[in-house]
């Protein structure tokens, strides 16, 4: 078992797929929201992914297909 | 001597010790050092800061480790200057230029690092880590051989060769053929199971408190008082909001009356996405892929970027997204009117300086410190092609007819 802590940043239309609900149901991966801000047509959201590491790409790649950007939750680990 | 606290969640407010950690377990926000402030203001005084050493460790009150043990390569107290030439051509009369290319490996992150190393012997670390796109490379490696640790520094390939130089001569870099996310992924998965400090991850919260020394030393150097703009590169947004803290922190120790001071956002067009945010009137913003040649501040996903959009907002500030050929000018007209030359991100903010003169955010008559973060000598690359000086023969004749001719023209 694997965890990632991952953040994804929506904007416009995406805000009303059920993403997160979707990547849960059509991948062996656990979701867990930590924290999120939705606010008119975009937003993000905090979240621990629980699986094996082959599902949670999977799972991300499948996030980042429909629009959303996925990055670390620790921003960028690489600086100036 | 320190007054920490511990540390503490900066979105749900829980309290952790002190210890090599920088994410909270239950919400995953950014953990940052917590202070006693009723012991600092017991500790702290003009008097004894003016006593102190002319290194960023006379604040020491205020940061995270005490200057028993600092490793100490002189960080800190950089020149600000009166920009009186470059005021004149930007129609600002109280312009004045915090030159932090002065600092001992030439960017402002050796305040952060000399303060990351320190608390990394404290913890009793052998090993100091960054990966970095450049100036925390050179500050890194040279800290960690003051201090006599182990080091590993990771620098992408396709850096400028000053960066890699200035770097690289203090030994152990490591040059990684990828992009920026995967020498991110490489490096959290490096950091997750050694036991290395790394500056910018496990280091973190005690790292950026480096960056309050800037805000501290320009009000003191002012006069204890703080500016009314500021004009900040940013990358990540940890720079940025700690100059703000650091003035806040001393009007709330009473060293100073106010922070009447407006923070200014300097991003540059292919990566901006703090900017754009905050242009938008987004509260954060969006991820973006860095495309720059201000490769120092080319982080896509500022991890202290909502932070600032939330600052220039309390602060009445604003935020440019400088075009790309435009840091190049920034650089010259620097150089050209005060005899400084900076890197890339000074480019960038003389550029919005600029900007802001010509809209009028900036009234003539305001004090203004625009901070230049950086040295040119690490990004020769930039402005190259706009170097082209006369060459002549060994004659006076090849002197007048080329020099000169050319002066009359
Ligand atoms: C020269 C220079 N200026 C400014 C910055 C901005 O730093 P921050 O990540 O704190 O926003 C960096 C580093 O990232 C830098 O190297
Ligand atoms: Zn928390």
């Amino acid at each position: 078992m694997a965890e990632r802590r991952v953040k994804f940043t929506f904007e416009g239309e995406q805000v009303k797929e059920p993403v997160i609900y979707r990547l849960g149901k059509d991948f062996p991966v656990i979701t867990n929201i930590r924290r999120a801000q939705v606010e008119g047509n975009s937003g993000w959201v905090v979240l621990e992914l629980e699986g094996d590491l082959d599902s949670i790409n999977s799972g991300l790649d499948w996030v980042r297909e429909q629009g959303v950007e996925v990055t670390p939750v620790d921003g960028e680990i690489l600086a100036g | 001597m320190p007054h920490v606290q511990g540390l503490r969640c900066k979105e749900c407010g829980r309290d952790y010790p002190a210890d090599p950690i920088y994410v909270c377990e239950y919400c995953f926000g950014p953990l940052e050092v917590a202070y006693d402030y009723d012991s600092i203001q017991e500790s702290i005084s003009r008097e004894k800061i003016k006593e102190g050493p002319l290194t960023l460790w006379r604040y020491d009150d205020l940061l995270p480790v005490g200057r028993e043990n600092a490793v100490d390569i002189g960080a800190g107290m950089t020149p600000l200057i009166r920009a009186t030439n470059l005021g004149r051509e930007l129609g600002l009369n109280n312009l004045w230029i915090k030159n932090d290319a002065a600092n001992p490996t030439h960017s402002f992150k050796d305040r952060v690092v000399s303060v990351a190393t320190t608390k990394a012997l404290e913890f009793e670390f052998e090993t100091i880590a960054c990966a970095s796109t450049g100036n925390l490379a050179g500050a890194t490696a040279a800290h960690g051989n003051k201090a006599g640790m182990k080091k590993v520094v990771f620098l992408p390939e396709n850096l400028e060769r000053g960066k890699i130089a200035g770097a690289a001569i203090f030994g152990n870099v490591v040059l990684v053929r990828g992009n920026y996310d995967e020498v991110n992924r490489l490096c959290s998965e490096l950091g997750d199971n050694r036991r290395w400090a790394f500056v910018n991850i496990n280091m973190r919260p005690y790292y950026s408190e480096g960056s309050k020394s800037l805000g501290y030393e320009l009000a003191e150097q002012l006069g204890w008082q703080a500016p009314q703009h500021v004009v900040v590169p940013v990358a990540s947004g940890s720079l940025f909001t700690k100059v703000w803290k650091g003035l806040n922190d001393f009007a709330k120790l009473g060293l100073i009356d106010d922070v009447p001071t407006r923070m200014h956002i300097a991003q540059a067009e292919g990566c901006s996405p703090v900017a754009k945010a905050v242009i938008e009137g987004q509260t954060h913003p969006r991820p973006v892929i860095p495309n720059t040649i201000a490769k120092s501040l080319a982080i896509g996903t500022p991890a202290d970027g909502i932070y600032s959009v939330g600052i220039v907002k309390e602060s009445g500030g604003s935020a440019t997204a400088v075009p790309e050929e435009e840091i190049a000018d920034g650089m010259r007209l620097l150089a050209e009117t005060e005899g400084i030359f900076a890197e890339t991100a000074g480019g960038v903010v003389i550029s919005t300086l600029k900007r802001l003169a010509q809209q009028g955010v900036i009234g003539p008559d305001e004090q203004t410190v625009a901070l230049i973060t950086g040295s040119g000598l690490k990004t020769l690359e930039a402005i190259e092609d706009q170097i082209d000086p006369p060459v002549i023969d060994p004659t006076v004749e090849s002197f007048d007819d080329v020099v000169m001719g050319a002066v009359k023209n």
